[in-house]
Protein backbone atom coordinates (compact mmCIF):
# COMPACT_ATOMS: atom_id res chain seq x y z
CA UNK A 1 0.00 0.00 0.00
CA UNK A 2 1.42 3.34 -0.98
CA UNK A 3 1.96 6.20 1.41
CA UNK A 4 -0.79 8.22 -0.23
CA UNK A 5 -3.26 5.39 0.28
CA UNK A 6 -2.41 5.32 3.98
CA UNK A 7 -3.70 8.84 4.28
CA UNK A 8 -6.98 8.27 2.46
CA UNK A 9 -10.14 6.66 3.67
CA UNK A 10 -10.97 3.62 1.55
CA UNK A 11 -14.66 3.21 0.73
CA UNK A 12 -15.32 0.00 -1.07
CA UNK A 13 -17.38 -0.20 -4.23
CA UNK A 14 -20.96 -1.27 -3.92
CA UNK A 15 -22.29 -4.22 -5.84
CA UNK A 16 -25.92 -3.20 -6.35
CA UNK A 17 -27.40 0.10 -5.31
CA UNK A 18 -27.00 3.83 -5.73
CA UNK A 19 -24.14 6.29 -5.43
CA UNK A 20 -25.39 9.81 -4.89
CA UNK A 21 -22.56 12.18 -5.60
CA UNK A 22 -22.16 15.96 -5.61
CA UNK A 23 -24.65 16.46 -2.78
CA UNK A 24 -24.66 19.92 -1.28
CA UNK A 25 -22.24 19.73 1.65
CA UNK A 26 -24.09 18.98 4.86
CA UNK A 27 -27.14 17.34 3.21
CA UNK A 28 -26.07 13.70 3.32
CA UNK A 29 -27.95 12.89 6.50
CA UNK A 30 -31.10 14.60 5.19
CA UNK A 31 -30.89 12.54 2.05
CA UNK A 32 -30.61 9.39 4.13
CA UNK A 33 -33.72 10.56 5.96
CA UNK A 34 -35.58 10.95 2.64
CA UNK A 35 -34.65 7.44 1.75
CA UNK A 36 -35.64 6.19 5.15
CA UNK A 37 -32.22 4.65 5.60
CA UNK A 38 -31.13 4.23 9.19
CA UNK A 39 -28.86 1.21 8.85
CA UNK A 40 -31.40 -1.16 10.31
CA UNK A 41 -31.67 -3.21 7.10
CA UNK A 42 -28.11 -4.40 7.49
CA UNK A 43 -27.09 -3.18 4.03
CA UNK A 44 -23.85 -1.22 3.70
CA UNK A 45 -24.19 2.55 3.74
CA UNK A 46 -21.16 4.81 3.28
CA UNK A 47 -21.44 8.47 4.08
CA UNK A 48 -18.85 11.06 3.11
CA UNK A 49 -19.35 14.60 4.30
CA UNK A 50 -17.43 17.73 3.33
CA UNK A 51 -15.36 15.79 0.84
CA UNK A 52 -13.15 18.10 -1.27
CA UNK A 53 -14.66 18.63 -4.72
CA UNK A 54 -13.31 20.47 -7.76
CA UNK A 55 -16.79 21.44 -8.83
CA UNK A 56 -18.44 22.30 -5.51
CA UNK A 57 -15.54 23.08 -3.20
CA UNK A 58 -16.96 20.61 -0.72
CA UNK A 59 -19.57 17.96 -1.25
CA UNK A 60 -21.26 15.06 0.43
CA UNK A 61 -21.42 11.61 -1.10
CA UNK A 62 -23.52 8.56 -0.30
CA UNK A 63 -23.10 4.96 -1.31
CA UNK A 64 -26.13 2.86 -0.57
CA UNK A 65 -26.12 -0.86 -1.11
CA UNK A 66 -29.35 -2.54 -2.17
CA UNK A 67 -31.40 0.56 -2.89
CA UNK A 68 -32.44 2.47 -6.03
CA UNK A 69 -34.21 5.80 -5.84
CA UNK A 70 -37.83 6.32 -6.87
CA UNK A 71 -38.86 9.25 -9.05
CA UNK A 72 -40.49 11.01 -6.07
CA UNK A 73 -37.30 10.66 -4.06
CA UNK A 74 -35.28 12.16 -6.88
CA UNK A 75 -37.73 15.10 -7.04
CA UNK A 76 -37.09 15.99 -3.43
CA UNK A 77 -33.40 15.45 -3.86
CA UNK A 78 -33.48 18.12 -6.57
CA UNK A 79 -34.78 20.61 -4.02
CA UNK A 80 -32.13 20.14 -1.36
CA UNK A 81 -29.20 19.08 -3.56
CA UNK A 82 -29.70 20.53 -7.04
CA UNK A 83 -26.20 19.56 -8.20
CA UNK A 84 -26.46 15.92 -7.22
CA UNK A 85 -25.61 13.12 -9.61
CA UNK A 86 -27.12 9.69 -9.28
CA UNK A 87 -25.28 6.57 -10.28
CA UNK A 88 -27.22 3.34 -10.38
CA UNK A 89 -24.89 0.40 -9.84
CA UNK A 90 -25.56 -3.22 -10.75
CA UNK A 91 -22.92 -5.91 -10.36
CA UNK A 92 -20.29 -3.24 -9.64
CA UNK A 93 -20.95 -1.41 -12.91
CA UNK A 94 -22.54 2.00 -13.21
CA UNK A 95 -25.44 1.24 -15.53
CA UNK A 96 -27.09 4.65 -15.36
CA UNK A 97 -25.70 8.03 -14.41
CA UNK A 98 -27.69 11.24 -14.43
CA UNK A 99 -28.00 14.57 -12.71
CA UNK A 100 -31.15 15.36 -10.78
CA UNK A 101 -33.53 17.61 -12.66
CA UNK A 102 -35.50 20.44 -11.27
CA UNK A 103 -39.14 19.47 -11.10
CA UNK A 104 -42.28 21.64 -11.21
CA UNK A 105 -44.13 19.77 -8.52
CA UNK A 106 -43.29 17.39 -5.68
CA UNK A 107 -45.98 14.89 -4.74
CA UNK A 108 -46.32 12.86 -1.57
CA UNK A 109 -42.88 13.37 -0.09
CA UNK A 110 -43.11 16.59 1.94
CA UNK A 111 -45.48 17.33 4.81
CA UNK A 112 -47.21 20.73 4.84
CA UNK A 113 -46.01 22.70 7.88
CA UNK A 114 -49.35 24.53 8.15
CA UNK A 115 -51.36 22.54 10.76
CA UNK A 116 -54.85 23.51 9.46
CA UNK A 117 -53.96 22.43 5.90
CA UNK A 118 -56.36 19.75 4.64
CA UNK A 119 -53.40 17.50 3.87
CA UNK A 120 -52.75 17.29 7.62
CA UNK A 121 -56.28 16.09 8.27
CA UNK A 122 -57.29 12.46 8.15
CA UNK A 123 -58.02 12.57 4.43
CA UNK A 124 -57.02 10.29 1.56
CA UNK A 125 -54.91 12.96 -0.14
CA UNK A 126 -51.20 13.13 -0.92
CA UNK A 127 -49.36 16.37 -0.39
CA UNK A 128 -48.44 18.37 -3.48
CA UNK A 129 -45.94 21.21 -3.57
CA UNK A 130 -45.31 23.54 -6.45
CA UNK A 131 -41.59 24.31 -6.83
CA UNK A 132 -40.87 28.05 -6.84
CA UNK A 133 -37.64 29.84 -7.68
CA UNK A 134 -36.91 29.92 -3.96
CA UNK A 135 -38.74 27.28 -1.99
CA UNK A 136 -41.92 25.30 -2.43
CA UNK A 137 -45.61 26.05 -2.08
CA UNK A 138 -48.44 23.80 -0.88
CA UNK A 139 -50.93 23.41 -3.73
CA UNK A 140 -53.78 23.04 -1.22
CA UNK A 141 -53.31 25.78 1.38
CA UNK A 142 -50.82 28.04 -0.40
CA UNK A 143 -48.23 27.98 2.39
CA UNK A 144 -44.75 28.85 1.11
CA UNK A 145 -41.64 27.27 2.61
CA UNK A 146 -38.26 28.78 1.80
CA UNK A 147 -35.94 27.06 4.21
CA UNK A 148 -35.35 23.79 5.98
CA UNK A 149 -37.20 21.72 3.41
CA UNK A 150 -35.48 18.65 4.72
CA UNK A 151 -37.44 18.95 7.98
CA UNK A 152 -40.69 18.51 5.99
CA UNK A 153 -39.71 15.22 4.47
CA UNK A 154 -41.98 12.29 5.33
CA UNK A 155 -39.86 9.66 6.97
CA UNK B 1 -67.48 19.12 -20.28
CA UNK B 2 -65.00 20.20 -17.65
CA UNK B 3 -66.59 20.74 -14.27
CA UNK B 4 -66.47 24.36 -13.23
CA UNK B 5 -65.27 24.60 -9.64
CA UNK B 6 -64.97 27.86 -7.71
CA UNK B 7 -62.06 27.39 -5.33
CA UNK B 8 -59.98 30.58 -5.04
CA UNK B 9 -60.04 34.04 -6.55
CA UNK B 10 -56.82 33.16 -8.34
CA UNK B 11 -58.96 31.29 -10.82
CA UNK B 12 -60.82 34.47 -11.80
CA UNK B 13 -59.82 36.58 -14.76
CA UNK B 14 -61.32 39.99 -15.33
CA UNK B 15 -63.66 38.75 -18.05
CA UNK B 16 -64.96 35.90 -15.82
CA UNK B 17 -65.65 38.33 -13.02
CA UNK B 18 -67.42 40.81 -15.25
CA UNK B 19 -69.57 38.06 -16.73
CA UNK B 20 -70.83 37.09 -13.27
CA UNK B 21 -71.32 40.70 -12.18
CA UNK B 22 -73.23 41.55 -15.36
CA UNK B 23 -75.41 38.53 -14.92
CA UNK B 24 -76.02 39.48 -11.28
CA UNK B 25 -76.98 43.00 -12.34
CA UNK B 26 -79.42 41.63 -14.90
CA UNK B 27 -80.96 39.30 -12.33
CA UNK B 28 -81.27 42.11 -9.81
CA UNK B 29 -82.88 44.44 -12.33
CA UNK B 30 -85.15 41.83 -13.87
CA UNK B 31 -88.83 42.42 -13.49
CA UNK B 32 -89.59 38.81 -14.21
CA UNK B 33 -88.80 35.94 -11.91
CA UNK B 34 -85.84 33.61 -12.50
CA UNK B 35 -87.80 30.72 -11.03
CA UNK B 36 -87.80 28.80 -14.32
CA UNK B 37 -84.02 28.87 -14.68
CA UNK B 38 -83.13 25.69 -12.77
CA UNK B 39 -86.33 23.98 -11.63
CA UNK B 40 -84.73 20.57 -11.09
CA UNK B 41 -81.46 21.70 -9.57
CA UNK B 42 -80.41 20.45 -6.15
CA UNK B 43 -77.71 22.35 -4.29
CA UNK B 44 -75.93 20.71 -1.36
CA UNK B 45 -74.92 23.05 1.44
CA UNK B 46 -72.11 21.44 3.42
CA UNK B 47 -71.16 23.75 6.26
CA UNK B 48 -68.64 22.38 8.74
CA UNK B 49 -68.30 25.81 10.33
CA UNK B 50 -70.92 28.32 11.44
CA UNK B 51 -72.41 30.53 8.76
CA UNK B 52 -75.36 32.87 8.56
CA UNK B 53 -75.07 35.08 5.49
CA UNK B 54 -73.28 32.71 3.16
CA UNK B 55 -75.47 29.69 3.89
CA UNK B 56 -78.74 31.61 3.87
CA UNK B 57 -77.91 33.55 0.72
CA UNK B 58 -76.94 30.42 -1.19
CA UNK B 59 -80.15 28.81 0.04
CA UNK B 60 -82.21 31.78 -1.11
CA UNK B 61 -80.31 32.03 -4.40
CA UNK B 62 -81.00 28.43 -5.44
CA UNK B 63 -84.65 28.75 -4.46
CA UNK B 64 -85.04 31.91 -6.52
CA UNK B 65 -83.62 29.99 -9.48
CA UNK B 66 -86.33 27.39 -8.97
CA UNK B 67 -84.10 24.75 -7.40
CA UNK B 68 -83.90 23.26 -3.94
CA UNK B 69 -81.19 22.84 -1.35
CA UNK B 70 -80.19 19.98 0.88
CA UNK B 71 -78.15 20.29 4.06
CA UNK B 72 -76.34 17.81 6.25
CA UNK B 73 -77.48 19.57 9.43
CA UNK B 74 -75.13 19.86 12.35
CA UNK B 75 -71.76 18.14 12.24
CA UNK B 76 -72.66 16.37 15.50
CA UNK B 77 -75.72 14.77 13.93
CA UNK B 78 -74.03 13.66 10.72
CA UNK B 79 -71.72 10.88 9.62
CA UNK B 80 -68.81 13.27 10.26
CA UNK B 81 -69.32 12.61 13.94
CA UNK B 82 -68.68 8.93 13.13
CA UNK B 83 -65.30 9.82 11.68
CA UNK B 84 -66.12 9.97 7.98
CA UNK B 85 -63.54 11.81 5.92
CA UNK B 86 -64.47 14.91 3.94
CA UNK B 87 -63.46 13.10 0.77
CA UNK B 88 -66.00 10.34 1.44
CA UNK B 89 -68.69 12.82 2.45
CA UNK B 90 -68.41 14.83 -0.77
CA UNK B 91 -68.30 11.70 -2.90
CA UNK B 92 -71.59 10.58 -1.38
CA UNK B 93 -73.21 14.00 -1.57
CA UNK B 94 -72.15 14.46 -5.19
CA UNK B 95 -74.58 11.66 -5.97
CA UNK B 96 -77.43 13.62 -4.40
CA UNK B 97 -76.79 17.11 -5.73
CA UNK B 98 -75.90 19.05 -8.87
CA UNK B 99 -73.39 21.26 -7.07
CA UNK B 100 -71.79 21.43 -3.62
CA UNK B 101 -71.25 24.55 -1.55
CA UNK B 102 -68.58 23.75 1.03
CA UNK B 103 -67.37 25.56 4.11
CA UNK B 104 -64.72 23.79 6.13
CA UNK B 105 -62.17 24.77 8.81
CA UNK B 106 -59.18 23.31 6.90
CA UNK B 107 -57.35 25.37 4.32
CA UNK B 108 -57.45 23.68 0.94
CA UNK B 109 -60.58 21.66 1.83
CA UNK B 110 -62.52 22.83 -1.23
CA UNK B 111 -59.58 22.20 -3.50
CA UNK B 112 -59.26 18.65 -2.21
CA UNK B 113 -63.03 18.07 -2.39
CA UNK B 114 -63.05 19.17 -6.03
CA UNK B 115 -60.60 16.40 -6.85
CA UNK B 116 -63.01 13.72 -5.66
CA UNK B 117 -66.25 14.74 -7.41
CA UNK B 118 -67.52 15.61 -10.85
CA UNK B 119 -70.11 18.17 -9.79
CA UNK B 120 -69.03 21.80 -9.24
CA UNK B 121 -67.59 22.54 -5.79
CA UNK B 122 -68.01 26.12 -4.62
CA UNK B 123 -65.69 27.18 -1.81
CA UNK B 124 -67.74 29.01 0.81
CA UNK B 125 -64.71 29.50 3.06
CA UNK B 126 -61.81 27.16 3.86
CA UNK B 127 -60.42 28.11 7.24
CA UNK B 128 -58.09 31.09 6.90
CA UNK B 129 -57.77 30.40 3.17
CA UNK B 130 -60.20 31.84 0.66
CA UNK B 131 -63.81 32.90 0.23
CA UNK B 132 -64.21 33.61 -3.48
CA UNK B 133 -67.99 34.04 -3.60
CA UNK B 134 -67.78 36.75 -0.94
CA UNK B 135 -65.28 38.42 -3.24
CA UNK B 136 -67.71 38.36 -6.15
CA UNK B 137 -70.36 40.10 -4.09
CA UNK B 138 -67.74 42.53 -2.77
CA UNK B 139 -66.71 43.37 -6.33
CA UNK B 140 -70.35 43.75 -7.33
CA UNK B 141 -70.87 46.20 -4.48
CA UNK B 142 -67.69 48.12 -5.27
CA UNK B 143 -68.57 48.36 -8.95
CA UNK B 144 -72.02 49.67 -8.11
CA UNK B 145 -70.92 52.35 -5.65
CA UNK B 146 -67.37 53.37 -6.42
CA UNK B 147 -66.37 51.69 -9.68
CA UNK B 148 -63.62 49.13 -10.19
CA UNK B 149 -61.38 51.30 -12.36
CA UNK B 150 -58.73 53.51 -10.73
CA UNK B 151 -59.78 52.22 -7.33
CA UNK B 152 -57.76 53.12 -4.23
CA UNK B 153 -58.80 50.74 -1.47
CA UNK B 154 -57.78 50.37 2.17
CA UNK B 155 -58.18 46.89 3.63
CA UNK B 156 -58.04 46.93 7.42
CA UNK B 157 -58.16 44.50 10.32
CA UNK B 158 -57.21 40.84 10.45
CA UNK B 159 -55.45 40.39 7.14
CA UNK B 160 -53.65 37.25 8.23
CA UNK B 161 -56.61 35.00 8.96
CA UNK B 162 -59.27 36.99 7.07
CA UNK B 163 -60.16 34.78 4.11
CA UNK B 164 -62.42 37.40 2.54
CA UNK B 165 -59.41 39.72 2.40
CA UNK B 166 -57.19 37.13 0.73
CA UNK B 167 -59.67 36.52 -2.06
CA UNK B 168 -60.56 40.18 -2.52
CA UNK B 169 -56.95 41.39 -2.70
CA UNK B 170 -56.11 38.77 -5.32
CA UNK B 171 -59.19 39.51 -7.42
CA UNK B 172 -58.50 43.24 -7.31
CA UNK B 173 -55.23 42.68 -9.14
CA UNK B 174 -57.38 42.02 -12.22
CA UNK B 175 -58.53 45.64 -11.98
CA UNK B 176 -55.12 47.12 -11.16
CA UNK B 177 -56.42 48.62 -7.93
CA UNK B 178 -54.08 50.48 -5.58
CA UNK B 179 -54.25 48.50 -2.35
CA UNK B 180 -53.31 49.70 1.13
CA UNK B 181 -53.19 47.10 3.89
CA UNK B 182 -53.75 48.39 7.41
CA UNK B 183 -53.16 45.96 10.26
CA UNK B 184 -50.99 45.24 13.27
CA UNK B 185 -47.80 43.53 12.22
CA UNK B 186 -48.92 40.26 13.76
CA UNK B 187 -52.01 40.19 11.53
CA UNK B 188 -50.42 41.26 8.23
CA UNK B 189 -51.17 39.57 4.89
CA UNK B 190 -49.63 36.07 4.88
CA UNK B 191 -46.65 35.24 2.69
CA UNK B 192 -48.59 33.00 0.33
CA UNK B 193 -51.13 35.71 -0.54
CA UNK B 194 -48.39 38.32 -0.78
CA UNK B 195 -46.57 36.09 -3.22
CA UNK B 196 -49.64 35.93 -5.47
CA UNK B 197 -50.12 39.69 -5.26
CA UNK B 198 -46.52 40.39 -6.16
CA UNK B 199 -46.60 37.86 -8.95
CA UNK B 200 -49.67 39.63 -10.36
CA UNK B 201 -47.79 42.93 -10.20
CA UNK B 202 -50.18 44.41 -7.61
CA UNK B 203 -49.65 47.86 -6.17
CA UNK B 204 -49.63 47.21 -2.42
CA UNK B 205 -48.46 49.18 0.62
CA UNK B 206 -48.55 48.19 4.29
CA UNK B 207 -49.60 50.58 7.04
CA UNK B 208 -49.88 50.30 10.79
CA UNK B 209 -52.50 53.02 11.21
CA UNK B 210 -55.50 54.03 9.15
CA UNK B 211 -55.01 57.76 9.48
CA UNK B 212 -51.81 57.56 7.39
CA UNK B 213 -53.80 56.80 4.32
CA UNK B 214 -57.51 57.45 5.00
CA UNK B 215 -57.82 60.74 3.04
CA UNK B 216 -56.65 59.02 -0.16
CA UNK B 217 -59.13 56.16 -0.06
CA UNK B 218 -62.16 55.61 -2.26
CA UNK B 219 -63.10 52.54 -0.30
CA UNK B 220 -62.32 51.14 3.13
CA UNK B 221 -62.86 47.41 3.62
CA UNK B 222 -62.96 46.58 7.33
CA UNK B 223 -62.69 43.09 8.77
CA UNK B 224 -63.18 41.73 12.24
CA UNK B 225 -60.17 41.23 14.45
CA UNK B 226 -60.86 37.89 16.02
CA UNK B 227 -60.58 37.59 19.77
CA UNK B 228 -59.26 34.03 19.57
CA UNK B 229 -56.14 35.17 17.69
CA UNK B 230 -54.74 36.87 20.80
CA UNK B 231 -53.15 35.28 23.85
CA UNK B 232 -54.96 37.53 26.30
CA UNK B 233 -57.94 39.84 26.53
CA UNK B 234 -55.98 43.04 27.20
CA UNK B 235 -53.83 42.63 24.10
CA UNK B 236 -56.95 41.99 22.02
CA UNK B 237 -58.67 45.07 23.47
CA UNK B 238 -55.68 47.27 22.67
CA UNK B 239 -55.48 46.14 19.06
CA UNK B 240 -59.24 46.06 18.47
CA UNK B 241 -59.52 49.62 19.83
CA UNK B 242 -56.80 50.86 17.53
CA UNK B 243 -58.45 49.42 14.43
CA UNK B 244 -62.02 50.46 15.15
CA UNK B 245 -63.69 53.35 13.32
CA UNK B 246 -66.24 55.91 14.45
CA UNK B 247 -67.40 59.33 13.28
CA UNK B 248 -64.27 61.02 14.67
CA UNK B 249 -62.02 58.63 12.73
CA UNK B 250 -63.81 59.54 9.54
CA UNK B 251 -63.27 63.30 9.89
CA UNK B 252 -60.38 63.22 7.42
CA UNK B 253 -62.07 60.85 4.95
CA UNK B 254 -63.16 61.91 1.48
CA UNK B 255 -66.90 62.51 1.13
CA UNK B 256 -67.09 59.80 -1.49
CA UNK B 257 -65.39 57.20 0.76
CA UNK B 258 -67.48 54.07 1.08
CA UNK B 259 -67.04 51.53 3.86
CA UNK B 260 -67.59 47.80 3.45
CA UNK B 261 -67.42 44.91 5.92
CA UNK B 262 -68.10 41.22 5.23
CA UNK B 263 -69.95 41.03 8.58
CA UNK B 264 -70.44 39.99 11.28
CA UNK B 265 -68.95 43.03 12.97
CA UNK B 266 -68.24 43.24 16.67
CA UNK B 267 -66.63 46.53 17.67
CA UNK B 268 -64.85 47.53 14.47
CA UNK B 269 -67.46 49.98 13.20
CA UNK B 270 -69.40 52.18 15.58
CA UNK B 271 -73.15 51.91 14.85
CA UNK B 272 -73.23 55.72 14.42
CA UNK B 273 -71.36 55.20 11.14
CA UNK B 274 -74.31 53.13 9.84
CA UNK B 275 -76.35 56.30 9.35
CA UNK B 276 -73.76 58.01 7.14
CA UNK B 277 -73.50 57.79 3.36
CA UNK B 278 -70.14 56.05 3.88
CA UNK B 279 -71.76 52.82 5.09
CA UNK B 280 -72.71 50.27 2.45
CA UNK B 281 -72.10 47.04 4.38
CA UNK B 282 -75.71 46.00 4.74
CA UNK B 283 -76.36 46.44 1.05
CA UNK B 284 -73.14 44.51 0.50
CA UNK B 285 -74.66 41.58 2.41
CA UNK B 286 -77.90 41.83 0.41
CA UNK B 287 -75.90 41.63 -2.82
CA UNK B 288 -75.05 38.05 -1.89
CA UNK B 289 -78.38 37.01 -3.43
CA UNK B 290 -78.08 38.27 -7.03
CA UNK B 291 -74.36 37.45 -7.16
CA UNK B 292 -74.80 33.89 -5.89
CA UNK B 293 -77.78 33.44 -8.21
CA UNK B 294 -75.56 34.55 -11.09
CA UNK B 295 -72.77 32.20 -10.05
CA UNK B 296 -75.11 29.22 -9.63
CA UNK B 297 -76.78 30.03 -12.94
CA UNK B 298 -73.36 29.78 -14.53
CA UNK B 299 -72.11 26.56 -12.95
CA UNK B 300 -75.34 24.54 -12.92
Amino acid sequence: MSDADNHQLRVSKIRNGTVIDHLTAGQALNVLAILGIDGSSGDTVSVGMNVPSDRLGAKDILKVEGRELTAAEVDVLSLIAPDATINIVREYDVIDKHRVERTDEVTGVLTCPNPPCITNGDEPVRTRFQVLDAGVRCVYCGTIVHEDLATLINT
Amino acid sequence: MRTEHVITAKGFCRADIETVLDRAAALEAAETSAIDRHPDAVLALLFFEPSTRTRMSFDTAIKRLGGTSIEMGSVEGSSIAKGESLADTVRVVAGYADAIVLRHPSQGAAKMASEFVDVPVINAGDGAGHHPTQTLLDLYTIRKHVGLDDLTIGIMGDLKYGRTVHSLAIALTQFEATQHFISPESLAIPAGVRYDLEEAGASITDHRTLLDILPELDLLYVTRIQRERFPDESEYRAVAGEYGIDLDTLASAADHLRIMHPLPRVDEIDPAVDETDHAIYFEQAHNGIPVRMALLDQVL
